[in-house]
């Protein structure tokens, strides 16, 4: 029988009463015993040689314990890059310096120039504006393509030029495509820009560096997805702190979505500063300074060809796409635009040639890294927009073209002409779900009923993959990867038989203190109540990796898994000798283990006390306690997959666009609990639909960022969206990790840009305007002068 | 500097502070209450919403001082003496109104107030009313399920 708060279930979170009671335990709300404050002074410019800086007036305001500029990390290292791509000609990428604090030029809006640390924030805030700095302005790049002009300014002058690499793949494939693509029967092109966007966690980035200088022991607290991953890449390539002597703590952390995955200087910064101050030093972005300085998404410009043949067969798929970088590599930058975008260009189709291109580039731009989904929501617009405009030309259903190249149920495990293998998947069950829970059948008389009102209604399909917990190691290190992508867990057995995980796994809105409990009280048959997880800490926990491309789960609730078949397999020896049988004759069920065929037996509790308490124990051939740890590297990626219906109405008048209806159907595998699921599922939607319709980091040519704070960029609020239907009773298993998870965090954002579009488009086409395209986001002044621009119609 | 007195959260507080400082700060540096948070600079997220004199107010807007002679009540203030959650926590947690928390404190305050003005909104009204909250984990979806929850227990 199911537990009742096991795997399956839609138990409520045990995180929320903290959150609900304002309880949580955010860096922000973090107060060290005597630390100081600091505050950065940054560039104002895309693009300048610092001429001079003078700190004297400043050093002398009040409350100012030390200024700290450019000079004082000239013998550390700079912020490391965490991937190296080799280019189509078998070079590496080029990888320019990046430092903490800007030494002698500045590279875009935002770049530190300086560090004033007070005793207060105010304080540390007014003495900057004393700091005289001059800075000779150059000449900026912000567009991609004139950034890779002959003669264009270059953003780092030892760089040959602003390519940071040209990559192919695969590339020896480029001849068969381009041949396929010339003899086909059909070929529908489109040309896009997928928007840059800044991800906007609700917490702002913040840091606190302390130091004891008696054990001469560094602990920095930050908002990261990842401690282990900022003490190794801080610790060994910044600031030379061995692992032993730095401590990191992501206490709870509010939202991350990629942006707090990386390395930033904020965190090497306090770090350094507390050793040479001897005092804490304290640091708290403001939301217009995270703007400028949290690691941007997206941001490609790209052309797709899709060669069909007379039956709407794909025979082949060439993708150009330009990867904006920003000004520095941000530390996983590289790997975005090329392992996480190019290996998803199959999508859902047995398209047998694809050949991506990208060009990666730097610009006078805040660097652009992950963000929710991170490259697989830009291979899969371009693929979805293309689809539906082939649908178009060739007169297809959307829907029926998608069907018609569908890989068939029986064609797992596939293997796509991009280098991965998807193991399990049913297209056409999550396309027949999603047509009913979207009523597709009476969207005729919802369309007359809009169009009674004035209003054009448009549907939009899209049908996603995604590849989630990437690894494995051994095949992401001869990727370029400088880390290994594998998850720990330890499990702790108490004495009287409650149960600790610590878990290198790291939850920021996800619920991993609810979700794994329900894995762990499964699995030992054990109330989840019993259980508690412990994450966050790199003094309490595994050297792990973190969380991000929807791993948590699949990778480290397999590590879970993993270590708690070992402490079975120990437990199931100490029951052996209570008992007084062989141990192949045991087994262990609900919380008890028996002597097979007989109805004696053990319970869990009592087998834990005797490990603790080895009186009665084969002392000889076993150890005492009852502690396991595992550390899992995946076979491979996980591929969730769904199909996603929208339907909007536009205004012709005013171009403004309403979201009447979105429904989602997606594979996630099995779910631990589906409560979590949905939610999941809700916020992604809403980013993507965000992105689709209202967000954009806009550049202008000076390098200046025109949406930098709430009044101008414009988020998804409640009153934009619509409440969202969605389902996940469609479930092929992974079947390669024992829980046959593949994860659910990215979905929703990957799956909803190109249905809202295609939504969009539909509808103006419904209403006889021919517009083929309009790049993202679909604000109410771009549909309309795509309208009126049609002049067709 | 200024000295001011108020009531938060039922206690009588008296303190200094500063002119330049917001209500915001006094509460999460002063005395200590970091379950209001702080999202933006723009008075745009709501994250920071608690209640003066009974209205939602957002605490980056109003100068500490302003608050002079005030009943201030925060997130800290809404469980019972017990700790048990109020009605409108306790929405939030069965209806899964919440993920990073971050928003949430500010959004329980705009729930609350909301539900003082209106005891039974729609869809409709909830969403309008919380255009002034930005979360970015939800989709608002079960943050609007949470307030009519909310809303049908208080009856
Ligand atoms: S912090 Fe007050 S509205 Fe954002
Ligand atoms: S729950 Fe994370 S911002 Fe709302």
């Amino acid at each position: 029988m199911p537990k009742d708060d096991g795997i399956g279930a839609a138990t409520t979170r045990r995180e929320d009463p903290r959150f609900l009671t304002g309880k949580g335990r955010y860096t922000d709300d973090i107060n060290v015993p005597g630390q100081a404050h600091a505050f950065f002074l940054r560039s104002q410019v895309a693009h300048g040689r610092i001429a001079s800086l003078d700190t004297t007036a400043a050093a002398a305001s009040d409350g100012v314990i030390r200024i700290f500029t450019g000079d004082d990390f000239a013998g550390v290292g700079g912020l490391p890059c965490g991937w190296q791509v080799t280019d189509r000609h078998g070079q590496p990428m080029q990888e320019p310096p990046h430092p903490v604090l800007a030494q002698g030029k500045v590279r875009h809006v935002g770049d530190p120039i300086a560090a004033v640390v007070a005793e207060t924030l105010d304080q540390a805030r007014d003495a900057a504006e004393r700091i005289d700095v001059d800075i000779e302005e150059l000449p900026t790049v912000t567009n991609m393509q004139s950034a890779l002009e002959d003669g264009a300014v270059r953003v780092h002058d030892d760089l040959e030029s602003n390519l940071c690499y040209d990559w192919g793949f695969i590339e020896d494939n480029r001849e068969a495509v381009n041949a396929a693509i010339a003899g086909a029967h059909h070929v529908t092109t489109l040309e896009l820009v997928n928007n840059r966007l800044v991800p906007n966690a609700m917490e702002p980035r913040a840091a606190i560096g302390d130091y004891n200088v008696a054990t001469d022991e560094h602990t920095l607290y930050t908002t990261s997805q990842n401690p282990h991953v900022i003490r190794l890449l801080m610790g060994a390539f910044v600031l030379g702190i061995p692992e032993h002597k730095l401590r990191v703590v992501a206490p709870d952390v509010g939202g991350g979505f990629g942006s707090k995955i990386y390395h930033y200087a904020e965190e090497a910064f306090c770090t350094f500063a507390a050793k040479a101050i001897n005092r804490a030093v304290k640091w708290t972005a403001d939301r217009s300074e995270a703007f400028i300085t949290d690691a941007h998404g997206r941001d490609h410009v790209t052309r797709i060809d899709l060669a069909l043949d007379e039956n709407g067969k794909f025979l082949a798929i060439r993708t150009d796409t330009l990867a904006n970088m920003g000004a520095y590599l941000s530390t996983f930058a590289p790997s975005i635009p090329t392992y996480l975008h190019g290996t998803l260009m199959a999508g859902n189709y047995a398209t047998p040639l694809i050949y991506v291109n990208v060009k990666a580039v730097f610009t006078n731009t805040v660097p652009v890294d992950a963000y929710r989904g991170a490259g697989r929501p830009e291979a899969t617009f371009q693929l979805e927009r293309v689809i539906d405009k082939a649908a178009r030309e060739l007169s297809i259903s959307p829907i029926e073209l998608r069907r018609r190249n569908f890989i068939g149920k029986d064609q797992f495990p596939y293997a796509t002409p991009v280098a991965v293998e998807y193991d399990t998947g049913d297209y056409h069950a999550t396309m027949d779900k999603l047509e009913e829970i979207a009523d597709i059948a009476g969207f005729s008389g919802r369309r007359a009923e809009s169009a009674a009102n004035g209003k054009l209604r448009g549907l939009g399909i899209s049908h996603y993959i995604e590849a989630c917990g990437i690894a494995p190691s051994a095949l992401v290190g001869a990727l370029g990867a400088r880390a290994g992508l594998y998850e720990s867990a330890t499990v702790r057995v108490n004495a009287t038989g409650s149960v600790s995980v610590l878990t290198g796994s790291h939850s920021h809105g996800q619920g991993h203190e609810t979700t794994f409990p329900q894995v762990v009280a499964d699995l030992l048959g054990i109330d989840a109540e019993q259980v508690a997880i412990v994450h966050g800490d790199t003094a309490t926990t595994p050297m792990g990796m973190g969380t991000y491309g929807s791993r948590s789960i699949a990778v480290g609730g397999t590590a879970i898994v993993k270590a708690l078949e070992k402490v079975i397999a120990k437990a199931k020896k100490i029951a052996a000798h209570l008992m007084e049988a062989s141990e192949a004759d045991v087994t262990f069920a609900d919380g008890a283990f028996t002597i097979a065929g007989t109805d004696r037996s053990v319970a869990w509790g009592d087998v834990c006390l005797a490990a603790y308490v080895p009186h009665n124990y084969p002392i000889e051939e076993l150890e005492p306690g009852l502690e396991e740890t595992a550390f899992y590297d995946p076979a491979n990626f996980t591929f969730p997959a769904g199909a996603y219906a929208c339907e909007v109405e536009v205004d012709p008048a005013t171009g403004e666009v309403e979201i009447c209806a979105f429904a989602a159907a997606d594979d996630f595998g099995n779910i631990i609990n589906p409560m979590i699921v949905d939610g999941q599922v809700h916020g992604g939607l809403a980013q993507g639909i965000g992105q689709a319709l209202m967000e954009h980091a806009v550049y202008d040519e000076h390098g200046q960022l025109l949406s930098g704070n709430f009044m101008d960029y414009t988020m998804p609020r409640a009153d934009d969206l619509p409440s969202f239907v969605i389902d996940h009773s469609c479930q092929t298993p992974c079947t390669h990790n024992p829980l046959g998870v593949k994860g659910c965090g990215e979905a929703g954002a990957i799956g909803s840009p190109p249905a809202v579009v295609n939504a969009v488009i539909d509808a103006l086409q419904s209403g006889g305007h021919d517009v083929d395209h309009i790049d993202m986001p679909l604000t109410s002044c771009r549909v309309w002068t795509a309208i009126n621009a049609d002049t067709g119609s | 500097m200024i000295e001011i007195s108020m009531e938060v959260n039922g206690r009588e507080v008296t303190d200094q502070v500063e002119g330049r400082t917001l209500l915001v700060h006094f509460l999460r540096d002063q005395l200590g209450l970091t379950g209001t948070h702080v999202g933006c600079d723009t008075s745009q997220c709501g994250a920071c919403v608690v209640h003066v004199d009974g209205r939602a107010v957002k605490a980056c807007a109003v100068f500490a001082a302003e608050a002079d002679g005030r009943q201030v009540t925060t997130i800290e203030g809404m469980a019972g003496d017990d700790g048990s959650l109020g009605v409108i926590q306790q929405a939030f947690q069965d209806h899964h109104g919440l993920q990073c928390g971050f928003c949430t404190p500010g959004m329980v305050m705009s729930a609350a107030d909301l539900l003082r003005q209106n005891s039974n909104p729609d869809e409709d009204e909830i969403r309008e009313y919380l255009e002034g909250n930005l979360c970015r984990c939800t989709g608002y979806h079960n943050i609007v399920k949470s307030i009519r929850a909310a809303a049908a227990a208080m009856g």
